[in-house]
């Protein structure tokens, strides 16, 4: 690559933090309902796709005898699942505990490709937009849906459905309505108002710190891996760089191994926190 | 970080994924965790169920064991005191046999010596007869004196 094309840090970053979208460029405003990001469409549904294929092999071959070893970790999982969801969500679970267990294992999934070194699918796809004539600079790639606010946020958005699905459900579309007007202070006209507020800040708060959480650490752990291949790059020549290399390796090592705990953590939170929003749709004040 | 319809598709695409492990992925492995649960219940209550059916096969043997030992003992004794009858009876029979030779020796021992007796008392009443017939020779005659001679030998 020609000394003029190379990238500066800030560059960099800049494209391995810009999505491939439908627009073929940056979008310019901050929304746009009318662009989709493609990478995250593409990675989010394939270890969908993934995840639940290897859940319906497991589902398939599931007998009530010896369990083989793949039989055996997935029966863990879903024991695991199926015991939170027990004691979290009171009332029929059919739907809400394999709900519990796709988020875990997508949600698994998709922090799971910031493991993936962080050049090697970007380049891999600059490679072959360069091959079919387009500018490699403008190839962008990002392969971890959940470093995507869209990502998240649609999926805390499913969770506020089901809750606001559940409220109705259990309590009556009456009792529900009852219940955000006289919860959390109190049955009384002039409460009637703030009640429904603070329901309605409920609600938004619940949602968007849902998406938010998720979306935020496996961003900042992509950011750190990006900030760690920087300090790897510099090595160029000289005695200080050959230092930042080995850094970089020392460095990208153990924030890789830190963010195996990450990755689990922030999936099994999301699981959590929907499994408690769901489970508070079932209780009544 | 931009907001955008991705939003609105990932939404739905949560939705299916959920909907297909409802579908395809929960029910069977929940029933081959609650299939397993059931067997190795019932295992576990056939394990029960064996040990006391051992503990109560263990009872009834050695109860067996017992009552066929007081039986055998019983048998022995049984046996033991027949053993002695029999060897009382043998023992009286003996006796008794041993004492019929004996009183049938001593008659016939008793009927030989009246025998001789009354051989001897033959002999000596002929002798006595031959004798007073040769001292008297005439003045005896053995027909007109049998009723005495007869006299004479029960006299001896």
């Amino acid at each position: 690559m020609a000394a003029e094309h190379a990238p500066n840090a800030s560059e960099y970053i800049v494209h391995h933090l810009t999505h491939l979208n439908s627009l073929g460029h940056k979008q310019a405003a901050l929304v746009d309902w009318s662009v989709f990001h493609l990478d995250t469409l593409f990675w989010s549904v394939s270890l969908g796709l993934l995840a639940v294929l290897i859940l319906a092999r497991a589902a398939a071959r599931a007998t009530s005898g010896v369990p083989g070893r793949f039989q055996a970790a997935v029966e863990i999982l879903v024991e695991m699942v199926e015991s939170q969801s027990k004691s979290i969500v009171h009332g029929d679970r059919s739907f809400i505990a394999p709900l519990a267990l796709t988020v875990f294992i997508w949600i698994f999934f998709m922090n799971a490709m910031d493991l993936l070194p962080l050049d090697l699918l970007p380049r891999i796809w600059g490679g072959v937009y360069a091959a079919t004539g387009h500018d490699a600079s403008h190839a962008y790639l990002r392969i971890v849906p959940t470093a995507d606010l869209n990502a998240t946020l649609g999926m805390s958005l499913g969770v506020l459905i089901l809750c606001l699905y559940y409220s109705v459900k259990i309590k009556g579309l009456g009792g529900w309505m009852h219940e955000l007007f006289t919860a959390p202070f109190g049955s009384h006209p002039v409460l009637y108002p703030i009640n429904f507020a603070m329901q309605m800040i409920e609600f938004v708060a619940k949602t968007v710190s849902h998406g938010m959480r998720l979306f935020g650490n496996m961003y900042a752990g992509e950011l750190i891996f990006m900030l760690i291949a920087l300090m790897g790059a510099a090595w160029a020549g000289t005695a200080s760089g050959a230092l930042l290399w080995v850094g970089g390796v020392i460095a990208g090592s153990i924030w890789a191994i830190f963010h195996i705990l990450i990755i689990t953590l922030q999936a099994f939170i999301f699981m959590m926190l929907t499994l408690v929003y769901i489970g508070q749709a079932h209780e009544s004040h | 970080m931009n907001l955008n319809a991705t939003l609105f598709a990932q939404l739905v695409v949560f939705l299916i994924l959920a909907w297909f492990t409802m579908k395809f992925v929960w029910p069977p492995i929940m029933k081959a965790l609650d299939e397993r649960a059931g067997k190795i219940a019932d295992g576990l209550a056939a394990a029960d169920k064996a040990k006391a059916d051992l503990a109560h096969a263990e009872k009834k043997a050695s109860d067996e064991l017992r009552k066929a030992r007081e039986s055998a003992a019983e048998f022995r004794s049984g046996a033991e005191r027949q053993v002695a009858q029999l060897i009382e009876d043998a023992r009286a029979e003996g006796a008794r046999i041993v004492n019929a030779a004996r009183e049938a020796a001593e008659a016939e021992a008793a009927a030989a010596s009246q025998r001789a007796k009354e051989a001897l008392r033959e002999h000596v009443a002929a002798l006595a007869v031959a004798g007073a017939e040769r001292i008297l020779r005439k003045e005896i005659n053995a027909q007109a004196h049998a009723e005495l001679l007869t006299q004479l030998k029960s006299e001896l």
